[in-house]
């Protein structure tokens, strides 16, 4: 038996102080306060001071209330009977099944030789041309979506999952809000996935300590699922509740912030969780959607600006669209050299146009007058907009690249659109309306 | 290992205090005992009996009271034969052989030698008994795939040495003693095929040092025609995330001329770093006809391994770049990227407490990174013959804003700054180096002037398309309007370039001399053209032909059949030349001929 401590020295928010022996480096330790048991973590020691965070929160621990160390760091029972449950940051159950203490596994393991890794090959299909077709969705992939609040993006990634050919959904939620909470849980429901989907589950009204656990524990669960073989689909939504975590405890610890008052680590702590995501080979995956909000929508605040650097691209969510610019699938060219000979060049060739065409509506609204060549690109980018865009469009991705064509052909020259003339002989379609010379006429 | 030990007295993330008795020099290495496992560390900081170490490992279930051996070592690499085709982590523990050891995941304490000490070779030797050697002089040499590599007196004997005796040409183990060697004094050394050199230490046992000024060759077109890179020399490609720093790093990897090349993945993704390794062995190296692999060390140290030894990586593969510069051969280090590097001195010395600097970053930020380009270089070796180290870093500056301490302190000291714009990556412009910001001090392959042409009618090509912006198409006169066609062309055809294209993805300086010229005549012609309209549309046709012309392989029928076109649609509209630019293409023609 573990000896206990009935002395704390210091409170400083979520962060405890004791005098110890014999204590080790991110070792758990149980608080027992009038309130109730918590956990606690070490994350530091100085000779024979402990400082420990404590999981659900400083607020009312007093000095008098025990310690006691328990030897062991953070673990999750991992086994079937995980499926379809809902469980808190710190792997309580949140539903009325019963606690899992079977099987024990250590959470935040360490990464995968990278000599191990193999290159991604499977397209992830979703029915969304703005990803099947633009931003190609790859297994083992991490992608966050950059989203303002207010906008879909829990819908978005709801439906990315429930389309999505996946043995297992892993749901992470950090301060999450209730209502946001029971849609998911709603709509995997409906959909017939719940008893294929874990829920580890922060809401915003819950200890900021364990909003931090989340990412570990359904990384942590989802590797072992992986390497049973399953295609595992983990949802991180909001990382940036995650990384406003970590600078509180940060502050606490009274490290010198970087940049914003983010701890100068922000990067490597949000590396370590995103790199989890991996294709193992004879075995699963894991692949990792996460939402980034951003704060001011700014792009270049610490947090979207840290995951951008370390995910492998990420789709910009504004106005209930995504957005081709800034959005980005960087392991696309993995997988759309084998759909079909013409789906890199349309991708590339149609953005082109779309950034041309957003030029014209600068010029035209600042009452320039609109040239051929600028009607041409208008009525490109309001078909654009309207037929592939649109967030409620639904369709395979042979079906966008014919729709592709068919708008550029209702709009251009074939030699306007600057592709490779081989493939305006193969794709170019034949006997199409060019609407805009009757409307330039 | 020295007689000082010491015993953990604190621990804060990666970095642990540690009480000990007796001497201990900074940057020494030590393990601190974690029940069976022993986690390799590097001394920090010293103040009175307790030195502050980075563990290069992570740090849960160390407790205070935990044994630290120091080893009296500086953090080393070992040099030798077999370091070429290796994938390393920052420390040279060879993941592949990890991996067979571990599994799928890195475990925590487990370390393996660099090279096999089971391998051998066969050894020529280069001297002999009786001979007068210093360090860095040849002994032997064995064959490292289409090298000769250069078994070589270790770099930190200090003073002359006699051979007393040297093995004969045959076959012998890395450990094996292949000569043996006496100073004045009488004192002796047995060397072996290996040695170590402390990373942070650079190699200098040269005569002398040159200014850089042979083109490293990248066949990427705006690269090599607008900034070049000389070998010997460096540069940095700073840009936002996304822009495609990565891609231009493993394209550059692929095709530059050079003899060995170094990929440093630091901090950043895995799966990156996978697609090299995957493809290297199965890809020709045009220029040797052997695999890729074979030319190229990877050292991997990405985004979640540890911070500690992330710092370590890029020394380790700059003292390995330095080692094969020293046997006469061109050698490119490209580092991906600088900045997780610098952030990794940043949380040390947040640990640390140090005083910060800008946005956190140590003082010292700036003279650590000059000191690392400062590695680069040309140098003519003892026995006459050159070697270089030419040394490509990326940069990922926060919020993509280059006014960042990192930026700024790498702009400072290198010789060419490939800038990546968001607006371009946006537009899908790749390569999307910013052709109006970059800048190089090298001399390009082509004709100087020629290219301050061209670059100038980029230049004005903007002003005209930012005046447009204001007052419209309608309000710009004939003239700029065909200017900004031209400077829209070159964009398109020239500094556009489809890395995925096997034949536009990589073009050789022949072939970049050759299209040039193509597109200097378009760019210094006066055409006939009557309206913008028609502008447009011959402009238009051009680049649709070009663009084929790209794509079609050098000298085949279809590059002969383009070739052909565009001059027929150049001469069709052509009424001379701009005479600024005749006279350049003369004085340009007569220094070429
Ligand atoms: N030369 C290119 N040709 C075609 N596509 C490119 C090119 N360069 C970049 N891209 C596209 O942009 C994506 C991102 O490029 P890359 O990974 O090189 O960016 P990066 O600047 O290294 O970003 P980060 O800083 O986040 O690592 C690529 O996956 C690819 O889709
Ligand atoms: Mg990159």
């Amino acid at each position: 038996m573990k000896k206990v401590y009935s002395r704390i020295e210091e409170i400083s928010g979520n962060v405890i102080t004791v005098t110890a022996d014999g204590v080790r480096y991110s070792e758990l330790a149980l608080v027992t306060s009038g309130h109730g048991k918590s956990l606690a973590e070490v994350i530091r020691l100085r000779g024979n001071k402990v400082s420990l965070q404590v999981y659900s929160g400083g607020r009312g621990v007093s000095t008098g209330d025990e310690v006691q160390f328990l030897g062991k760091p953070m673990q999750v029972s991992f086994s079937e009977n995980l499926l379809g449950r809902i469980f808190d940051g710190s792997g309580r159950p949140r539903d009325k099944g019963p606690a899992l203490e079977e099987n024990l596994i250590e959470i935040g393991g360490p990464s995968v030789n990278p000599s191990k890794r193999i290159i991604p090959r499977n397209m992830i299909r979703t029915g969304i041309p703005m990803i099947d077709l633009f931003n190609t969705l790859v297994e083992s992939q991490k992608l966050p979506i950059f989203s303002v609040s207010g906008e879909p993006y829990n819908e978005l990634l709801s439906r990315i999952a429930m389309q999505a050919e996946v043995d297992l959904i892993i749901l992470g939620g950090m301060g999450l809000k209730y209502d946001d909470f029971l849609f998911f849980r709603d709509t995997l429901e409906k959909g017939g996935a719940m008893d294929r989907t874990i829920f580890f589950v922060h809401t915003a009204s819950d200890p900021v300590v364990e909003c931090l656990m989340v990412p570990d524990i359904s990384l942590a669960v989802a590797e072992k699922f992986a390497l049973q073989g399953k295609r595992v689909l983990v949802l991180l939504t909001d990382m940036t509740n995650f990384a406003d975590s970590l600078k509180e405890i940060a502050i606490t610890m009274e490290q010198v912030p970087s940049n914003r008052g983010y701890p100068g680590d922000l990067y490597s702590q949000l590396a370590a969780r995103y790199e989890k995501a991996v294709d193992f080979e004879g075995a699963g995956s894991i692949t990792t959607l996460g939402v980034t909000s951003m704060p001011g929508d700014d792009v270049t605040h610490p947090v979207p600006d840290n995951t951008g650097y370390i995910t492998e691209g990420q789709y910009y969510l504004r106005g209930g669209r995504i957005e081709p610019f800034g959005s980005l699938s960087r392991l696309k060219q993995m997988v759309n050299n084998t759909t079909r000979g013409d789906h890199r060049a349309l991708m590339d060739g149609m953005i082109r146009l779309y950034a041309n065409y957003k030029e014209s509506v600068e010029k035209k609204s600042m009452g320039f007058r609109m040239s051929e060549w600028d009607q041409k690109l208008l009525r490109y980018g309001s078909l654009f907009e309207a037929k592939m865009m649109d967030l409620s469009v639904n369709i395979p991705l042979e079906e966008a690249l014919d729709l592709g064509w068919q708008i550029l052909a209702e709009c251009f020259d074939p030699e306007e659109t600057g592709m490779q003339s081989k493939l305006l002989t193969e794709f170019w379609p034949k006997n199409v309306e060019r609407s805009s010379e009757q409307e330039s006429a | 290992m020295t007689n000082t030990t010491g015993k953990v007295f604190g621990v804060n993330g990666n970095m642990v205090t540690v009480t000990f008795e007796g001497d201990v020099s900074l940057n020494e290495v030590g393990y601190i005992q974690v029940g069976s496992q022993k986690l390799k560390s590097e001394v920090i900081r010293i103040r009175g009996n307790q030195a502050e170490m980075q563990v290069f490992e992570q740090t849960g279930g160390i407790g205070v009271g935990d044994t630290v051996e120091f080893t009296g070592e500086l953090l080393a690499v070992t040099l030798g034969p077999g370091l070429l085709g290796q994938v390393y982590d920052g420390l040279q523990n060879p993941l592949p052989q990890l991996a067979e050891a571990a599994g799928f995941f890195l475990k925590r304490g487990l370390y393996l030698d660099a090279i096999d000490r089971d391998s051998s070779w066969e050894f020529t030797p280069k001297t002999e008994k009786g001979a007068t050697v210093r360090a860095g002089d040849t002994i032997g040499t064995v064959p490292e795939g289409i090298f000769e590599h250069r078994v070589m007196v270790p770099f930190g004997l200090a003073g002359e040495w006699t051979v007393q005796s040297v093995v004969s040409k045959g076959t012998y183990k890395v450990t094996d003693t292949v000569c043996e060697i006496a100073d004045a004094h009488g004192n002796t050394r047995s060397l072996t095929m290996l040695f170590e050199w402390p990373v942070k230490r650079a190699i200098s046992v040269f005569e002398e040092r040159y200014k850089p000024s042979e083109p490293m060759v990248t066949k990427v077109r705006m690269i090599d025609t607008f900034f070049p890179v000389a070998r010997g020399g460096t540069y940095c490609i700073p840009g936002p995330f996304g822009a495609g720093k990565t891609v231009l790093q493993q394209i550059t990897s692929r095709h530059a001329e050079v003899d060995i090349v170094i990929i440093a993945a630091c901090g950043e993704r895995a799966g990156e770093v996978v697609e090299t390794l995957q493809e290297f062995p199965e890809l020709t190296d045009p220029r040797t006809g052997r695999t890729l692999m074979e030319r190229t060390v990877i050292i991997c140290n990405t985004s979640s391994m540890p911070v500690a030894s992330r710092e370590a990586s890029v020394y380790t593969a700059v003292t390995i770049a330095e080692y094969y510069r020293q046997m006469g051969l061109n050698v490119l280090l490209l580092a991906d990227s600088t900045s997780r590097w610098a952030q990794a001195m940043r949380e040390m010395s947040g640990r640390l407490e140090e005083i910060p600097g800008e946005e956190a970053f140590p003082a010292y930020l700036e003279s650590v990174i000059a000191s690392f380009y400062e590695r680069a270089g040309v140098v003519r070796l003892k026995d006459g013959s050159m070697g270089s180290v030419t040394i490509g870093g990326t940069v990922s500056p926060a919020g993509g804003n280059f006014e960042e301490p990192v930026t700024q302190a790498t702009l400072k000291v290198v010789g060419a700054f490939h800038g990546l714009s968001r607006d371009r990556s946006d537009a899908r412009k790749y390569p999307a180096i910013h052709p109006l910001e970059s800048w190089s001090k090298y001399p390009s392959a082509i004709n100087d002037e020629l290219v301050a042409y061209c670059r100038d009618i980029l230049v004005r090509g903007n002003e005209v398309s930012q005046m447009m912006k204001v007052v419209g198409e309608e309000g710009t006169s004939l003239d700029d309007y065909i200017l900004y066609q031209k400077s829209e062309f070159l964009d398109s055809v020239y500094l556009q370039q489809n890395s995925f294209d096997p034949i536009d993805g990589s073009v050789t300086i022949e072939r970049q001399r050759h299209i040039f010229r193509i597109l200097f005549d378009v760019l210094a012609s006066e055409f006939d053209l009557h309206d913008k309209d028609s502008a447009r549309n011959y402009f238009n046709q051009l680049r649709q032909i070009y663009l084929d012309y790209n794509t079609s392989e050098w000298e085949s029928d279809a590059f002969g059949k383009n070739e052909k076109e565009l001059k027929k649609l150049i001469d069709e509209k052509k009424k001379g030349y701009d005479p600024v630019a005749e006279d350049i293409r003369k004085r340009a023609g007569s220094a070429e001929g």
